[in-house]
Formats: C-alpha cells, sequence, structure tokens
C-alpha cells in the first residue's frame, strides 16, 4: 500500500513543478508550434508524395518532437535531484526503488502527454480536423511513446555524473534520434544506410504510429510501430530499472 | 530490545581501496546525544550513509534500533529520520508540500498527517511561511524545515549531518536551540557530525572524535579535556628560536604551531614567570602568552597531532559549493 502511494507522491511532485513553472509550460508549446508554423510553412511546396500538405505531414512528426523532448528531459531531471540532493530524501524513505522509478516515469509521461494533448487539440492550425476517434486512438499512443522515452531518459541519466552531460545527450542522442525519425520527411527518400539507421531509431515508429492515427496514413504498418514501442519500453524500463537499483 | 540505539560492529568502507570507515565498533544509549567530531573527509558522512542505510557497508555491520542496516534496512529507515549535509528540499514546492510529500512517503495517513505537518512547523517556528515556496526561504528557514521533515514520522533516531554547516552565527545559535529543546522534551536518540569543536562540546552528551575513519577517543566532553590534562599556555612568538622551546619539556607536552607553542601543563598558573624567564633568556621576542583550561581543538591536537581546521575545503568540494550557492540564488 505504502509503494503505491509512494508512486502516487512522486508523480504529483513531477506534475505539480510542471504546472507551476508557466515558462516551462508555454515554452514546451511554443517551440513545436514555431516548427509547425514556420518550418512548415516554409516547405509547404514540398511534395512528400502521400496524399497530404507538408504541413499536416509533419504535424504528427512534430508531436513526437515534443514528446521526445519533454519526456527524456523528464527522465533526465533525475540528475538535477541528485545534484540537488532531493533524490536523497527519497531513497532514504521506507519505500522501493522500483516504486521510485515507477513514480518518475509516470510523472514524466503524465507531464508529456498534457503537452502533446493541447499540441493535438491545436491541430486544426494546419487544418486537421479532429473527431472523437483520431482522440481516443492518439491519446494511448502518446502515452506508450511517452512511458518509454521518460524511461530511456532515466536509463540515461544513470550513466551521467553530472548535469553537465546534458548537452551532450541532447546533441548526440535526442537530435539524431529526431532528425533519423521521419519526422521532417519521408525515410524512403533516404540512402539505404541512412534508412537502415531509421529504422532502429524507436522514434520513427512513433512518429508512424500518430501519422497512422492522425492522418490515417503511414508508411510502417500499425501493427509493427505498435510492436516496436512496446518492446522499447519494456526494455528501457528494465534497463532503466537496472541501473537505478544498483547506483550507490 | 537493547539499550542500544545503535550498535556498530567492524563497520567498515573503502572506496576502491581507500578506508572511508575503517573497522568502528561504537554503541550508543537511547536518548543519548551522540556527536561524531572530526575533520572533513575523516569519515564521518560515510558513517551516516552507512547507518541510514544509503551505503552498503565494506565489511562488517550495524544495528539501528535493533535493526540490522544490511538485512533490515527497510525497519532501519521507518525508524531514523535525516537531515543531510546539502539541502534536500523541493525548492519548486512550499514548505508544507515537502513535509506532506515526506509523510506520504512514510504511510502517515492524511488526518495523522494534517496533525503532525503542524505540530513539527510549530517546533522550528515556521507556522507562517510553510504555504511559501522553499526557494524564497533563507538558508537557516531550510535547515529548519529539514530539521521538521525529519521528525514528521516520528523517528527513534534522528541524524544531523552538519546542521550548522554554512550557517550564520545567530542561526546556528538558534539551530542548537532547537535541537536542545527536542531533547529535553523527546526522547529521541540524536546522532550528529560536526567538525566545530563550539558545536559539539556544547550539545553532545558524549563525543566519538574520528580522523581517517577510526574512532580514536570516546567520552563525554569533559572526560575528553580531562584526557589532555591541566592547562594548555599558549605562546604567540615569531622568533626564530622558537626551537630552543623544547627544552621547557619538563613541564608537560610541547607542540610547536604555525605562530608559536602549546604547552599541556599541569598548574599552569605557577609556570607563566619560568616561561617569560626562559624566553628572556634565551632572547626569544615572545609576542603574547596565555593560559586556557583544554577545548576539544586541544583533544583533537592531542589525538593526532593535528589541528582541525574549518576551512579545510578543498578546490573541488569550493566549486560545488559555489555552484550549489549559484543554482540557489538563480532560477
Amino acid at each position: 500500500m505504502s509503494e503505491i502511494s509512494a508512486i502516487y507522491v512522486i508523480w504529483l511532485r513531477e506534475v505539480k513543478r510542471y504546472v507551476r513553472e508557466k515558462a516551462r509550460v508555454i515554452s514546451s508549446l511554443a517551440m513545436p508550434i514555431f516548427w509547425i508554423i514556420i518550418f512548415g510553412s516554409g516547405f509547404s511546396r514540398f511534395n512528400i508524395g502521400m496524399n497530404v500538405g507538408y504541413r499536416e505531414f509533419i504535424f504528427p512528426g512534430i508531436v513526437t518532437m515534443a514528446l521526445l523532448f519533454t519526456s527524456i528531459g523528464s527522465g533526465v531531471s533525475v540528475i538535477w535531484d541528485r545534484e540537488f540532493g532531493f533524490l536523497k530524501e527519497i531513497l532514504v524513505a521506507p519505500v522501493s526503488r522500483t516504486s521510485i522509478l515507477f513514480g518518475k516515469m509516470i510523472g514524466g509521461s503524465t507531464v508529456s502527454v498534457i503537452q502533446a494533448s493541447i499540441l493535438i487539440l491545436l491541430s486544426f492550425i494546419v487544418g486537421i480536423k479532429l473527431n472523437f476517434l483520431i482522440i481516443l486512438r492518439t491519446l494511448p499512443l502518446i502515452l506508450l511513446i511517452s512511458m518509454g522515452l521518460t524511461a530511456l531518459g532515466l536509463s540515461i541519466a544513470n550513466f551521467l555524473e553530472g548535469h553537465e552531460g546534458f548537452q551532450l545527450i541532447v546533441n548526440f542522442i535526442i537530435m539524431p534520434m529526431f532528425l533519423l525519425s521521419g519526422a521532417l520527411f519521408p525515410i524512403e527518400g533516404l540512402p539505404a544506410w541512412l534508412r537502415n539507421i531509421s529504422l532502429i531509431d524507436p522514434v520513427t515508429y512513433g512518429v508512424e504510429a500518430l501519422r497512422w492515427s492522425i492522418l490515417g496514413t503511414s508508411n510502417l504498418p500499425i501493427g509493427l510501430s505498435l510492436g516496436v514501442l512496446f518492446i522499447f519500453m519494456i526494455c528501457m524500463v528494465i534497463i532503466g530499472g537496472i541501473g537505478f537499483n544498483r547506483k550507490k | 530490545m537493547s539499550e542500544f540505539a545503535i550498535e556498530t560492529f567492524d563497520l567498515t568502507r573503502n572506496f576502491n581501496g581507500f578506508l572511508a570507515v575503517d573497522h568502528v565498533n561504537i554503541k550508543i544509549k537511547k536518548g543519548e546525544l551522540f556527536g561524531l567530531l572530526g575533520p572533513n573527509g575523516a569519515g564521518k558522512t560515510t558513517m551516516l550513509n552507512m547507518l541510514c542505510t544509503l551505503l552498503k557497508p565494506s565489511a562488517g555491520t550495524a544495528k539501528v534500533n535493533g535493526f540490522d542496516i544490511i538485512d533490515q534496512a527497510s525497519d532501519v529507515r521507518k525508524s531514523i529520520g535525516i537531515v543531510f549535509q546539502d539541502p534536500s528540499l523541493d525548492d519548486r514546492l512550499t514548505g508544507r508540500e515537502n513535509l506532506e510529500m515526506h509523510a506520504m512517503l512514510y504511510g502517515i495517513g492524511k488526518e495523522e498527517r494534517e496533525r503532525r505537518i503542524n505540530e513539527v512547523l510549530k517546533l522550528v517556528e515556521l507556522e507562517e511561511k510553510a504555504d511559501l515556496l522553499v526557494r524564497t526561504y533563507s538558508g537557516g528557514m531550510k535547515r529548519r524545515l529539514e530539521i521538521a521533515r525529519g521528525l514528521v514520522h516520528y523517528p527513534n533516531v534522528l541524524f544531523l549531518d552538519e546542521p550548522t554547516l554554512g550557517l550564520d552565527p545567530q542561526t546556528r545559535e538558534h539551530i542548537w536551540e532547537y535541537i536542545e529543546e527536542l531533547k529535553k522534551k523527546h526522547a529521541i536518540t540524536i546522532i550528529l557530525t560536526t567538525h566545530y569543536m563550539d558545536e559539539a562540546d556544547r550539545l553532545c552528551d558524549r563525543i566519538g572524535i574520528i580522523d581517517h575513519g577510526k574512532i580514536i577517543a570516546i567520552g563525554t566532553p569533559n572526560e575528553l579535556k580531562n584526557k589532555v590534562g591541566g592547562d594548555v599556555i599558549v605562546i604567540e612568538t615569531k622568533s626564530k628560536n622558537v626551537n630552543k622551546f623544547e627544552k621547557l619539556k619538563f613541564m608537560g607536552e610541547v607542540r610547536i604551531t604555525n605562530n608559536g607553542i602549546l604547552l599541556n601543563v599541569k598548574n599552569g598558573e605557577r609556570l607563566i614567570t619560568k616561561i617569560v624567564d626562559f624566553a628572556r633568556k634565551n632572547r626569544i621576542k615572545v609576542d603574547s602568552i596565555s593560559l586556557r583550561k583544554p577545548s576539544l581543538n586541544d583533544v583533537f591536537l592531542h589525538y593526532t597531532g593535528r589541528v582541525i581546521r574549518e576551512e579545510e575545503v578543498d578546490g573541488k568540494e569550493l566549486m560545488r559549493q559555489r555552484f550549489l550557492m549559484r543554482m540557489r540564488r538563480g532560477t
């Protein structure tokens, strides 16, 4: 019982911190919107060879980008907790580390889901017509993607000694994962070796799954995307869990 | 149940060959306020981290409230409270929220939680500031909130790691008063680490002096001071002939320090004139001579041959502290 309340407490903290920081909320929404409007308009004449315009095409990709940044950021934020001592307070409480990890993961995912949901509600900007079915099938997908990515962030945090490594993660993990994911162009256009790398990037499957659920069209079958996302999440939870339990 | 709140059995921890804590055996009685006194890097925090189950011993073990720190870590955690050396509050939450979170982590129900939170807030006089964000608190307020937090779940043992480190003299005095009040009003065992002599002297029932991971002396402050014996005479001099004072060995122990001589003697009052004569005869210019009863500083010197310097902070530690300070001020 106390394990469940521990998960709840840690979840609550993540959400409270997010909601309280207005600047963070606004900037985390502004960035994707700039991408869609400015970048999307700049390339609006680019024919991606599917039945949708370029801005609509990149919309699910940009939602995935927002998920990618926020989720990994939430996961990695455990470094800050470590650096500023707060983690000690949780670690010394009579709750298991697995609960702490789950609380952190669910908390981080909740934050990304809130953010992605707002973006999806704004999809009329690019002319996407929402309906109840779209929302119903998109939300669980967003949750699945963000849980895997938050757990990835937590796993990365186990390898970092201090906050200095954070910029490294942005440059060497988040950006390549985003650019290779086909969020901005169909990966079919890539040379074979790059496309193969794209196919081992889990974000590719997130983008494809969201494209399927929001636009109703995708290059990869939804079953494959779902399978990969699910396996990715399980693997990340296990890796994150092992690292977290071993630390110290 | 045994009469001891804490018992250690050859408690040892090494970090890649460096022995931070070296076969420590101590027993701390229930209700005692026990101080671990030693310079930075002596192994105080490592020992505390092991006792509160954050760190596994390399060898040996310990019992806290009768529970083994290795096999019964969860029971140990439930029965202890800790105030860490570095702040461990969430400064984006309010004081009350920090306490609430803590109480929930320790499985305290809603009504009981509210009652206890108000109780501990009152103890540290933070009732009025409880609903402000912690980032607006001063250093002393944060420390008080942390003490309150360490008490919310009614621990039997409270660990305080350098409770007044980095606080100004007034705030230190204040924190000391809280600790004294805690001891008076609650049947709680307190283990405190410090490198401040005055703090250990004022607060502790018993003190264990720790150096290089070993407990080198243990006893009440008075017992420890009596071991040094008699009086301390301090002679300040810049003379190059300072070595000649070695001839005074017949009086007692002679030590050469950075700015003069320290003598451990009996009946110091009667020896001062002799020292003055000796200095004059040997043409040593003496700036001042003073006589005092031994302090814990002299005790430490007696056992280790060194003085605990308060600014004993290495470069990396200094960087880290500056960084923490900056982060606390900014953002």
